[in-house]
This record gives structure tokens, C-alpha cells and sequence, in this order.
């Protein structure tokens, strides 16, 4: 059996590695991103308690492999409770993914000029207020470029769930490798498959970000 | 509000950035319907000291009393202490990601918690009253200095505040732009609008200004009418100071 043998035989069985990838990248994304903007906020703040709380758990994060962070939130976990793998590995991902996505809004929500703020504020709203209405939506825009790169990423991490059983891309190369001894085709198979999930995401992520920014280009769409 | 009643009354105000001391023992009386232009060499405290007129700076010591009511910014809720004080920025300060009239009425809406057709109405007087009732729907990003200028006016006077702080207003402008904002505020002086200008336009100062403070190192060296200012100022400094922007 050669290469394209090999993957036109396979294509029914990667169907559902494709569906279980999505869904875990998504739903670690999800997690990410409410992780993200909140241990942001935290870093902004100008309490001092919160900065380092925030530094704590990006450090924390950083600091130690995704795989371990995996196999404890999985194997670690279900001596106390067996959350399943899909829910483990997506908590996995998001709180690996929510310290990056919390520096890319930091990052965004600081490159906002203070003069924003101080415009906002010397019109009588309160400081919640100008940061939701007149910071955010400005900073939110600013992240999509970095967070669509940190999408990817998250997109390509989400294999290392493979290693706790969950039915992926990734373990379903790995079933496919043992059950034919195809090595190298097996994995360039599934290479194939990231690359084509990456373009999709590339391309949505691009359609975002033109979209939004419409305005800053001038562009009349009332 | 008694005609007598100072719009704004500032007592030993005092301010540092870190060590630097840059207000020193500040007094100064705004009455209403009075217009006020700070002059300085950049440096000099003038755009610090109308910050902390609206508490964007927050003072280190000291009074501001506006309207008569001496605020502790610890305890009175500023954001409706901001609300009757209008500000303009050299650098305009619109929000980018709304439109021109979105600007105007974003405070009126969230702030003033008007209905959408009340703020669109009277951000569009506003916009009519600065010349730019037809650029109400686009975005800042399309247009010249001096018309962002003059949105950021019309934005901070849809508030109806009961006076206006310009901090150097056309310092961020093309000098063929600079006459067109300078005219908006010389028709808001006429009308009565209690204002203290921070700028670099001494003609403007001249000929709008009720009364020129002159500002060194963080202290008012002397104030007084436009003509005693810039005809026999009393102070060398004073004089040095004109002798160089003149």
C-alpha cells in the first residue's frame, strides 16, 4: 500500500479525530479567552496584590510543560473527580492558553493611548465605563493579529491531549501508524490535516480582523 | 448659582510628579463667564495645573473649590464633578472606532443616560455649531486636524458643561488649521462660556482673553489684562518670557 492508498483509506476514520480536534481547541480557546481577559484585568489593575497574583499564574503556566498541565488536570484529577477526557484536556488547554492570551491583552489594553482614558473620563464616565466602551473595543481589535497566531499554536498544542487517550488527529496517526507500520506516511497524513485546519483558521482569523477594521481605515458603514 | 460665586477657586494648590514639585502654592480665581489663558514655557506647570482642575491629576495639597463646592476627591464622586467641566486635549482625543456623531453622544447616552434620538438631536446642534454637521457619520480617521478639534469641542459642549478647559487646543495642528478651532472657541468666549485656555497663541490671548496668567516653574509670576500683560508687564521674567514668543 503506498501513501495515497494509505490516505484515501483512512479519510472515514480521521472524520471524527477532525471533529474531536476542533472541539477541543475550541473549547480550550473558550476557557482561554475568559482566562485571558480576566488575569488581563488583574495586570492592568492598580492594585498591587492583583499584578502579582497574575504574575503568579502566568509564571506557574509558563513555567511547566503543557503535558504535564495535561496529565495533571486528567490523570491527576480523576483520583478526585473523572471530568472525562474531553473536559480535562479543554481545561488544560484553556488555562495553558489563557496566560498567553492574558499577556496579548495586557499588551493590547497598555498599547491604548492614555489620552483615551482621559478623554472618557473628563466626559463624566466612570472607569469601568471607559474601559468597556472606549479601551476595550480599541484593544480588543489590536489582539486579533497576536491572538490568531496563539490560536494556531493552541490548534497545533491541542495534539498533546493524544497522551491521555482522547480520540484526535494526533492519536488516531498513532493508531494508524501501529495498526500498518506506515510510519512516516501515517504522520505526514496527519500533518497534512493540521496544515489544512491551520489555513481554515488563518483565513477566518483574517476575515475578523478585516472586518473590524473598517473604521480605523475611515470607512463609512452606518 | 450667585453671580459672585467663582466658577472655580483654587487655594495653595500644590503638586509633584515623584520629587519634582511642579505646582507650587498655586492660587488662582476663575469667575464665571471669565476667560482665562495660562502662558508658560513648556514645563512651566500651566497644563498640569488645568488637569487637575478636572482631577486628572489628582493635587498633592490644597484646594479646588468648583462652584463653590470644595472637593475631596476621595469622597465626592468626580465623574459628576466632570460632567460640568468640559475638557479639550492638544491631541484631540476622539475615540477612533465611532463616528463622528457616535463621539458626541457616546457621554450623552452612557453618562447623561439619554434615549438615542435625544443625544443624535443634540449632538447634531453641536456638530452644527463647529461646522461639522456633515461629517456626522464618518469616521475621525477621515479627517483633518482642525476638524477633529473641533469634533472634540463639539463632543466635550454636548455635555452642556458650565465652563471649558482647552489644554493647548491647536498645539497639535497644520498652522492653516489652527484659525478654524480658534474661531469655534473665540464664538464660545462671545457667548459667555467660562474658559481657561492653556495655549501658544498669544493673538488669540489678546484678543479673546479677559485675563493672561503668566507661569514659571510651577508658581504664577503675574497675571492681569491682556494689555498690561503684553504692554508693561510688571515681572522681568514676564518680559523675558514675551519678548522670546512674540
Amino acid at each position: 500500500m503506498g501513501f495515497w492508498e494509505l490516505f484515501i483509506e483512512t479519510i472515514p476514520g480521521y472524520k471524527d479525530a477532525i471533529i474531536n480536534t476542533i472541539n477541543i481547541t475550541l473549547l480550550g480557546l473558550l476557557i482561554g479567552l475568559g482566562i485571558g481577559l480576566f488575569f488581563a484585568f488583574l495586570k492592568v489593575s492598580k492594585l498591587k496584590v492583583l499584578n502579582i497574583i497574575a504574575d503568579m499564574y502566568i509564571y506557574l503556566v509558563r513555567g511547566t510543560p503543557l503535558i504535564v498541565q495535561i496529565f495533571i488536570l486528567y490523570f491527576g484529577l480523576v483520583q478526585f473527580v473523572d471530568l472525562g477526557r474531553l473536559l480535562s484536556g479543554g481545561i488544560a488547554l484553556g488555562i495553558h492558553n489563557g496566560a498567553y492570551i492574558a499577556e496579548i491583552f495586557r499588551g493590547s489594553i497598555q498599547s491604548i493611548d492614555r489620552g483615551q482614558t482621559e478623554a472618557a473620563r473628563s466626559l463624566g464616565m466612570t472607569s469601568t465605563m471607559s474601559m468597556r466602551r472606549i479601551v476595550l473595543p480599541q484593544a480588543l481589535r489590536r489582539a486579533i493579529p497576536p491572538l490568531g497566531n496563539q490560536f494556531i499554536i493552541a490548534l497545533k498544542d491541542s495534539s498533546l491531549v493524544a497522551f491521555i487517550g482522547f480520540q484526535d488527529l494526533f492519536n488516531r496517526a498513532q493508531r494508524i501508524q501501529s495498526s500498518t507500520g506506515m510510519a512516516m506516511e501515517s504522520y505526514i497524513i496527519v500533518g497534512i490535516y493540521y496544515l489544512i485546519l491551520v489555513l481554515i483558521l488563518t483565513f477566518i482569523v483574517n476575515r475578523i480582523e478585516r472586518a473590524l477594521s473598517k473604521s480605523e481605515r475611515g470607512v463609512d458603514h452606518e | 448659582m450667585s453671580k459672585q460665586q467663582p466658577a472655580i477657586e483654587v487655594k495653595s494648590l500644590n503638586k509633584y510628579f515623584g520629587k519634582l514639585h511642579v505646582l507650587k502654592d498655586i492660587d488662582m480665581t476663575i469667575n464665571e463667564n471669565e476667560v482665562v489663558v495660562l502662558i508658560g514655557a513648556s514645563g512651566s506647570g500651566k497644563s498640569t495645573l488645568l488637569r487637575c482642575l478636572n482631577f486628572l491629576e489628582m493635587k498633592n495639597g490644597g484646594e479646588i473649590i468648583i462652584e463653590g463646592e470644595n472637593i475631596d476627591p476621595k469622597k465626592d464622586n468626580l465623574n459628576t464633578v466632570r460632567q460640568r467641566i468640559g475638557m479639550v486635549f492638544q491631541h484631540f482625543n476622539l475615540f477612533p472606532h465611532k463616528t463622528v456623531i457616535g463621539n458626541v453622544i457616546e457621554a450623552l447616552i452612557h453618562v447623561k443616560k439619554m434615549n438615542k434620538e435625544e443625544a443624535v438631536t443634540i449632538g447634531m446642534e453641536y456638530l452644527e455649531k463647529v461646522g461639522l454637521a456633515e461629517k456626522a457619520k464618518v469616521y475621525p480617521r477621515t479627517l483633518s486636524g482642525g476638524q477633529k478639534q473641533r469634533v472634540a469641542i463639539a463632543r466635550a459642549l454636548a455635555m452642556e458643561p458650565d465652563m471649558m478647559l482647552f489644554d493647548e487646543p491647536t498645539s497639535g495642528l497644520d498652522p492653516e488649521l489652527v484659525g478654524e478651532v480658534l474661531e469655534v472657541m473665540k464664538n464660545l468666549a462671545k457667548e459667555g462660556m467660562t474658559m481657561v485656555v492653556v495655549t501658544h497663541e498669544m493673538g488669540f490671548a489678546r484678543e479673546v482673553a479677559d485675563r493672561v496668567v503668566y507661569m514659571d516653574q510651577g508658581v504664577i509670576i503675574e497675571e492681569g489684562a491682556p494689555d498690561v500683560i503684553f504692554e508693561q508687564a510688571a515681572e522681568e521674567r514676564t518680559q523675558e518670557f514675551l519678548s522670546r514668543v512674540l
